[in-house]
């Protein structure tokens, strides 16, 4: 049996800024674009250039580090991080060394399914970058040339370092989904990873109880995590991996050099990475060609009252004032600012939070799944389909009848009464209606004995034959009818 | 008339009246090089073509009667580290021979915009990294007033083309002292402006919290014309500072009235040559005979200024030379020879079984980067960035690179100090005259403390101007240095204006074999 033990991870996480422009000079961010397209003497480095800051980038990144509950420094400066890689045209990277313009902060981790506690995380710091360039190995056929896309070079990276709270790949997994979510709100990026707009690497080890006395094991960097489900995967793969080694070696952290490993998602496994220059020594120093940037503390007051309502926020906001539960806000607020809009919009019109989110989840967002069209693009207001909801929660049409009515006032752009009107739903008169009631009576006297008898339920067949009869009957009205009727014979 | 001779100022004046065609003036110095460059060696590079090209664009500009510009053919000689777009930049290094870049530098966008013909780019210590213009991979400049002298560095081509004749004008750069160095050595009168007066886009990077692009000339007049065409800030280049330029060119003719001047006791210590301390002090009683008051201030950091000029300058340049690694521009080593190189070894290493020297061996991209700087590189360049890799690494960066910024800020304070008390401080501008080519190349300790007195301004940001106030014994030109306040270049002219008025120093000229 293995020895009890506690995993200890920390993420580092690489996010785009959504600006159009790079880091330091005026070239495109644009993603697809032919290779080195978008390249200009700045951001190839060539010899005499000099960087100036997009202070739109600076803006979105000190977004994010209030929403982010980060401090925020009013003086803060670029740092060069000196290393030679092809891809790297200056050979050194402008990032921020010991004065990041934000450090702390955190972020408060739930989980909807309610497997783990929600857990709050904390963030050693978010700073700011330039990207690199991107390398083409062409390995194949014994070829050894690279070939470089400067496209990338000066792209504006946010790094965002959390401390090593987080105790299970669920969590990290978890983690990632908030911030995710948090950073698309605040539009700051377009968080696509296949893009490379977002990317992680993990750390981990493990804290090893040996009879009371805690044993850290040696700290791995897991890279070349492409999905969020990967990251769990790779964390699951490599706790276990590192208590075998631990429990073969006796490994403790500082017996080895920092392991850095790349995960195969496709094989499920874990590889050490060849690392020639494993303690690199980056030469940090401050970047004399950028002036020190500065924000006043009013600047950062106003951009923390510019957050706005996070998820978090957000979802406890559905929970108290609408009664949904967790799962449903969840699933709301998930889809997005412009979603929850709607949806306030729908329930508060409607009158009624918990049908508005039934009809949102069930059909609207199946609508535009099947669509593949976003809220705003979707052809029903809130305000329409709160006029079918009043009908329905009004008892004028049941849920399938709503169901047909919705899915004429989608294909047609009609309101609510043009499409029941053109599906020929109209209201039956009180006299038309008992007429059809007794009709049925009279038809089905072993019902009306199962009723007689006190199986009120048996009325339901007769209301299933009344809307065979004529589709347009308000089936509650049917039912109180035949009731009555029954009742008084 | 002799055209070499003739100042910026007048030369402007008789192109705008018609007396003489840009061509004329541009052909005249064309002819002059051509005479006299091939033993002095001042200018790298010299396209006729080009630089009658734009003198021609000048004349059609006047017989068309549009407006001149302020150099309005007036040919200006340029460093070989300020990018000419379209034309090679080599830096004097093999590393950029072939490098030939796709804008011009702020300056020269500047020159063109007021006029002036770019009639060459001048020599200078490869990357702008030595006091002698030795350290050039494509050859020695020679001092016009004596051929077997160095013409100072680093930008000694700029300054022996002026004294030469070959331009009224020329730019160079000032990291420690590498324009008002070479301007003293030679005889001209030379300027390295506040830190951010004048927009570093486009020069080629040494040390980039200390250098500065700046004019030489043969007169204060004519510094100031080249300065106020080129100041001013850049919104491509963050440190330049966005403080109003005065008309130098019209304020340089009025003198200060109650100047107040200071020197300095350690100006005058042990180093310093008999024949140039007593002519600075010459210079300073005629300050004191135009009026000023002189009296003594302390610096007492500057004698550190070397030790930390020589941690921070390696220590920039370390990471801004890191770019020439041969994959992106610039010269690369000849990968066949490279890959042949590392087929031999490995075959080596397998034969003998060293299983630990085929794990070590370089990589064909390792190997691509170390051969390319191994041959691109001269030993000053390699030496610089060694000194600066080394102070920079981790464990080493406090004891260095932090210490040597924590110095610097007391030198700027001494100066700070020393500029409450008195308007300019007058002192000497090297320790000795031009020496012998080959006297000191061997002796890079030697040569460093030959920025003893113009290293401080770099670190402080200060203005300086060197001006010529006397020959020694051997006819060589001795310098007179001005330091002021920062954005104090007007006082500066100024004040050396009003002694170029009460002396002919400035005046003489080398006779060229």
């Amino acid at each position: 049996m293995s020895k009890p033990h506690e995993v200890i991870i920390g993420l580092e996480i690489h996010v785009q800024l959504a600006t159009r422009s790079k880091l330091f000079c005026g070239c495109s961010t644009q993603f697809g674009a032919e290779p080195n397209t978008q390249t200009c003497p700045v951001c190839i480095g060539m010899p005499g250039t000099l960087p100036v800051m997009n202070r739109r980038a600076y803006e979105l990144a000190v977004r994010t580090a209030a929403a982010l509950d980060c401090e925020i420094a009013e003086f803060t400066k670029w740092d060069r991080k000196n290393y030679y890689y092809p891809d790297l045209p200056k050979a050194y990277q402008i990032s921020q060394y010991d004065l990041p313009f934000s450090e702390n902060g955190g972020l408060l981790v739930h989980d909807p399914k309610q497997q783990i506690e929600p857990r709050f995380i904390r963030l050693i710091r978010v700073h700011l970058e330039e990207d690199a360039g991107k390398s083409m190995h062409d390995e194949a056929a014994g070829r050894d040339d690279s070939r470089i896309d400067l496209n990338r070079a000066g792209t504006p990276l946010m790094e965002v370092v959390t401390q090593p709270d987080i105790r299970t790949p669920l969590e990290a997994r978890l983690f990632l989904t908030e911030l995710k979510l948090v950073l698309t709100y605040l539009g700051v990026s377009d968080c696509n990873m296949q893009e490379g707009s977002l990317r992680v690497d993990a750390n981990i080890n493990l804290h090893v109880d040996e009879g009371g006395e805690t044993v850290a094991t040696p700290i791995v960097e897991v890279k070349n995590l492409n999905s969020f489900r990967a990251v769990e995967r790779a964390l699951e793969y490599e706790a276990v991996r590192q208590l075998d080694v631990y429990e073969e070696t006796g490994q403790r952290i500082g017996d080895v050099p920092k392991q850095t490993r790349g995960w195969d998602d496709a094989a499920g496994v874990s590889r050490a990475m060849r690392h020639k220059e494993e303690s690199s020594d980056y030469r940090y120093f401050p970047d004399p060609d950028l002036v020190p940037v500065r924000i006043t503390a009013e600047q950062i007051a106003a951009a923390r009252a510019a957050v706005g309502e996070r998820p978090a926020e957000l979802r406890a906001r559905l929970e108290r004032e609408f009664g949904l539960g967790g799962y449903d806000s969840d699933v709301i607020v998930n889809g997005g600012r412009e979603l929850v809009d709607y949806f306030l919009e729908l329930a508060e019109r409607a009158g009624d939070g918990k049908l508005a989110s039934n009809w949102l989840q069930q059909d609207v967002m199946r609508a535009l799944n099947d669509r593949a069209i976003t809220i705003g693009e979707y052809p029903v207001s809130a305000a329409a389909l709160a006029e079918l909801l009043a009908k329905v929660k009004g008892g004028e049409l049941d849920r399938n009848r709503g169901r047909d009515v919705l899915a004429d006032m989608e294909a047609h752009g009609r309101g609510v009464e043009a499409a029941m009107a053109s599906l020929g739903i109209e209201s039956v008169d009180d006299d038309a209606l008992v007429a059809l009631c007794r009709e049925l009576i009279a038809a089905n006297p072993a019902i009306v004995a199962d009723v007689q008898a006190g199986k009120a339920k048996a009325a339901g067949a007769l209301i299933g034959q009344a809307r065979q009869k004529n589709p347009n009957v308000n089936p509650g009205e049917v039912r109180r009818i035949c009731l009555e009727l029954i009742e008084a014979m | 008339m002799f055209i070499p001779h003739e100042s910026a100022t007048d030369l402007v004046a008789l192109i705008h009246s018609g007396d003489l065609t840009a061509v004329e003036v541009t052909t005249a110095l064309l002819e002059r090089i051509e005479r006299h460059d091939a033993s002095l060696q001042a200018m790298l590079r010299v396209d006729n073509q080009a630089a009658l090209a734009q003198a021609e664009a000048i004349d059609a500009r006047r017989r068309r009667g549009e407006p001149l510009g302020s150099l309005a053919g007036v040919p200006v000689a340029v460093k070989d580290n300020m990018c000419t777009r379209g034309e090679a930049t080599t830096c004097a290094s093999r590393m950029l021979e072939p490098f030939v870049p796709p804008y011009d530098a702020t300056v020269i966008g500047r020159l063109r915009e007021a006029g002036a013909v770019v009639i060459g780019k001048t020599n200078l210590d490869e990357f702008a990294m030595g006091s002698t213009t030795e350290n050039s991979a494509f050859g020695v400049t020679r001092n016009p007033w004596d051929p077997e002298r160095v013409p100072g560095g680093s930008s000694g081509g700029s300054a022996a083309s002026v004294a030469a004749g070959f331009a009224p004008l020329a730019l160079g750069s000032d990291t420690g002292g590498s324009i008002r160095a070479p301007a003293a050595l030679c005889g001209v009168t030379g300027m390295k402006p506040t830190y951010g007066r004048v927009s570093r886009y486009g020069l080629v990077a040494f040390a980039s919290s200390l250098d500065q692009i700046g004019p030489f000339g043969r007169s204060a007049a004519d510094v100031a014309v080249l300065l106020e065409t080129i100041a001013g800030h850049d919104p491509a280049d963050t440190t330049s500072v966005d403080v109003p330029v005065p008309r130098y060119s019209e304020s340089v003719s009025r003198p200060l009235e109650n100047l107040r001047i200071g020197w300095v006791k350690e100006h005058f210590g042990a180093g310093i040559g008999d024949d140039v301390a007593a002519a600075v002090r010459e210079a300073i009683r005629t300050y004191e005979s135009l009026g000023a008051s002189v009296r003594e201030v302390s610096l007492p950091h500057a004698k550190y200024s070397i030790a930390v000029y020589y941690v921070i300058a390696p220590c920039e340049a370390s990471s801004n030379l890191a770019r020439f690694d041969g994959v992106h521009y610039g010269m690369r080593t000849d990968e066949a020879v490279m890959r042949a190189e590392l087929d031999d070894e490995r075959a080596r290493l397998e034969k003998a079984g060293d299983e630990r020297g085929l794990a070590d061996m370089d990589t064909a991209m390792v190997r691509l980067y170390r051969k390319t700087r191994a041959e691109g590189f001269g030993p000053e360049v390699k030496r610089r960035i060694m000194l600066g890799t080394y102070a920079l690494s981790s464990g080493y960066y406090d004891a260095y690179y932090k210490r040597a910024l924590q110095v610097r800020r007391l030198i700027r304070e001494d100066y700070d100090r020393a500029f409450a008390e008195v308007d300019m401080i007058v002192g000497p501008v090297t320790p000795t005259t031009a020496f012998r080519l080959g006297e000191r190349v061997d002796d890079p300790l030697s040569m460093y403390l030959f920025d003893l007195y113009t290293c401080g301004a770099n670190l402080a940001g200060l203005p300086g101007i060197s001006l010529p106030c006397g020959f020694d014994g051997q006819g060589l030109p001795i310098g007179l240095q001005l330091q002021a306040a920062p954005f104090e270049e007007e006082k500066l002219l100024r004040a050396a204006h009003m002694y170029q008025t009460a002396t002919d120093w400035h005046t003489r000229r080398p006779e060229l074999a």
